[in-house]
């Protein structure tokens, strides 16, 4: 997993709330068995007109986001389905951040294991981070996780939570599964006590 | 010692390890499978050399991809589908899992045959990558969806990393009236939530009206609290939970049985336990219930008209005029004026055999209006054997449905099952997202018998007028 330590990027508005996983990647693209290459299909719907051609009004598809990093979203961003296909096709289309007001839990956790950031912030603040997302290519907003810190095109600094376990594998970019191996005694433990106390299960 | 929720209790016992800074590694009783969020996790397995730790206690089965045509036996026509249930089909008997492969038929809908086949048992730590897995806590297990970088972490240590979720009650009181099910409380419950009103929470139903469901109402609230937004939906497993269970392929037998129901017994909230969130709802109050919009949060009762998008606040404003234009609809119409193209029954959420006796009910002796394309597709090979033994099988034939082989179908349209640009459904899954059932497809959630009435008159009905 690639590490994350300090975002300076464009970042594009997607005020919508409520966007969801068949919309971040439609169900069509979950056959692969592959992780990479879901980028050109992400926000398949939004983006392509039935035709297969660019829709203009996508933000994506505007000049002044091509090759954004960050994403400022409405609440509840990434409910519904638990695919991670969504997570991979942001990440492939080049998307390190996500900022919203919320959300849904599996897509945060998703995220994490993949190198992406998801940012928590208010609604205030989610209103002057959209305002400075809408000024496209002319502004750099700063995401800055070891400080846990946004910082806006004129200087604003936002502030954010983040679980800390969470961060620091993102920022070191480390395995999970590595990490929990290193407990494998306490699992074995906790297994072999369990088939004395619960032999069903 | 201090009141525990059902939550806390279920946690606490499956606390394999706690680190300092409080990150807990929880152990998985029962790690269920499928062929559409497992392929990269047992590719990572191989990358790294690593196996699968309980290979008896992780149970796949393919569901998504697969057709539900009579003939689907000859083989899968999408090339794509086609390799990643053959890639389930590898991975399964490399790793020695337990497997239900498309010829058996005890395959289905992954949430149907864990329960029917024993493998969901009260107390449990459930998971899957898929976001109903939430189904399973209706017997009063801890059950949620994953991604599919924790399948593999799972399938190589047992174990979750995780954060505990703070405990919501929904209790609803009361009986419910006639033609109102587990469906309709459930999409009411989320109608006052939201569908992030449940984010960070883990539910537990309770309740006169929730006690008085049975195994397979149950498993219909539980599966939609994931569209609450919660981690997951539990209810305290009793009676009837017990009987459900007793007698099922994989459920223990003899003195373990004996002491896996003392066991499942002490699995209750304590009655003065700390709840941070509490709704309440009169079961009488609740109707039969339809979904407008493109959010499983844009529920109405079925005699409401369509909303405007200047009758909301906030965001919601922009998202129901983008609903409005998707769904094509007027504001101020009759809901009951909604003429529909398509019937879909089934799903996790209700392809169990008392769905399916409900729809029953309601399509003896009738036909589907002409010109409507109507499909039942049971949840699993032995749902759809035993609707046979019933008579209901028949029934949906003579009404005019389409009676096909168990899979996910036209819920998320993986399969060939799909919706065309601005075709109407009326469905009894879980989602109406934009494009769910196929692109430009326009979907309304409603419960098996409300979807059979609509068969019947070809609009969106009030299946009281019709009982």
């Amino acid at each position: 997993m690639e590490k994350f330590e300090k975002l300076t990027a464009i970042a594009a508005p997607m005020a919508l709330i409520n966007i969801d996983t068949d919309m971040i990647i439609p169900k069509q693209f979950l056959k692969t068995i592959k992780r990479s290459g879901l980028g050109v299909s992400a926000f398949h719907e939004m983006r392509y007109n039935l035709d297969g051609t660019d829709n203009p009004d996508f933000v994506l598809n505007k000049d002044a986001y091509k090759g954004v990093n960050i994403l400022v979203a409405g609440d509840n961003f990434g409910c519904g389905s638990s695919r991670e296909h969504a997570p991979w096709a942001l990440l492939d289309l080049g998307i390190r951040c996500v900022i919203s007001t919320s959300f849904a839990d599996i897509f945060y956790n998703n995220c994490f294991k993949n190198g992406i950031l998801p940012v928590i912030v208010a609604e205030d603040e989610l209103q002057v981070l959209m305002k400075d997302a809408e000024k496209g290519s002319n502004a750099r907003m700063v995401v800055d996780l070891e400080n846990q810190s946004v910082e806006t095109s004129d200087g604003e600094v936002i502030t954010f939570d983040v679980d800390q376990h969470s961060k620091h594998c993102l920022i070191n970019g480390l395995d999970d599964i590595g990490l929990t191996l290193e407990k494998i005694a306490s699992i074995d433990a906790f297994e072999s006590q369990m088939a004395h106390s619960a032999p069903w299960v | 010692m201090a009141p525990k929720t059902l939550y806390d209790k279920i946690w606490d016992a499956h606390m394999a390890h706690e680190a300092d800074d409080g990150t807990c590694l929880l152990y998985i009783d029962r790690h269920l499978v499928h062929e559409v969020t497992s392929p990269q996790a047992f590719e990572g397995l191989r990358m790294t050399g690593r196996t699968v730790r309980a290979p008896e206690k992780t149970i796949a089965v393919p569901d998504h991809n697969v057709p539900t045509t009579l003939d689907r036996l000859k083989g899968i026509e999408n090339e794509e589908s086609r390799i990643q249930v053959d890639a389930l089909d590898t991975n399964a008997r490399e790793f020695g899992l337990v497997y239900y492969p498309v010829d058996d038929v005890r395959q289905g809908i992954v949430h149907i045959i864990g329960p029917e086949q024993g493998w969901t048992l009260p107390g449990m730590t459930i998971v899957c990558g898929d976001s109903h897995t939430a189904t399973h806590g209706a017997f009063g297990s801890l059950a949620h969806g994953i991604g599919t970088s924790e399948v593999e972490h799972v399938l190589a240590t047992q174990t979750l990393i995780q954060k505990k979720s703070k405990n919501m009650k929904v209790e609803i009181t009361g009986k419910l009236s006639l033609g109102v099910t587990a469906k309709d409380i459930t999409l009411a419950v989320i109608g006052v939530t939201g569908t992030a009103g449940g984010t960070g929470f883990v539910i537990e139903y309770c309740g006169e009206a929730i006690r008085n469901l049975s195994m397979e109402g149950r498993m219909t609230v539980c599966n939609m609290a994931i569209e609450g937004g919660a981690r997951a939906g539990m209810i305290a497993p009793d009676e009837t939970t017990f009987e459900y269970c007793k007698g099922r392929p994989n459920a223990p037998t003899g003195e373990t049985w004996d002491a896996a129901l003392a066991y499942w017994k002490t699995l209750y909230s304590d009655d003065d336990a700390h709840f941070d969130k509490i709704i309440t709802m009169k079961g009488e109050d609740i109707a039969p219930v339809v979904t407008w919009g493109t959010s499983p949060e844009d529920v109405l009762p079925i005699t409401a008209h369509v909303p405007a998008a200047k009758d909301f606040e906030g965001g919601k404003v922009g998202a129901a005029q983008r609903s409005l234009d998707y769904m094509g609809l007027t504001p101020g119409t009759p809901l009951q004026d909604i003429t529909i193209d398509t019937v879909f029954i089934g799903s996790c959420t209700n392809g169990r055999i008392e769905d399916l006796r409900a729809a029953a009910a309601i399509l003896k002796g009738q036909k589907i209006k002409e010109g409507i394309r109507a499909m039942i597709v049971p949840g699993s090979g032995l749902v759809r054997a035993q609707a046979e033994e019933e008579g209901l099988a028949d029934i949906f034939k003579d009404a005019g449905f389409e009676w096909r082989l168990a899979g996910c179908s036209m819920c998320l349209a993986m399969n060939p099952d799909q919706l065309q640009p601005g075709e109407r459904c009326a469905a009894t899954s879980n989602r109406n997202f934009e494009g769910r059932q196929g692109r430009g497809g326009r979907t309304h959630l409603m419960s098996p018998a409300m979807a059979a009435a609509a068969a019947i008159t070809g609009k969106l009905t009030d299946v009281r007028e019709i009982m």
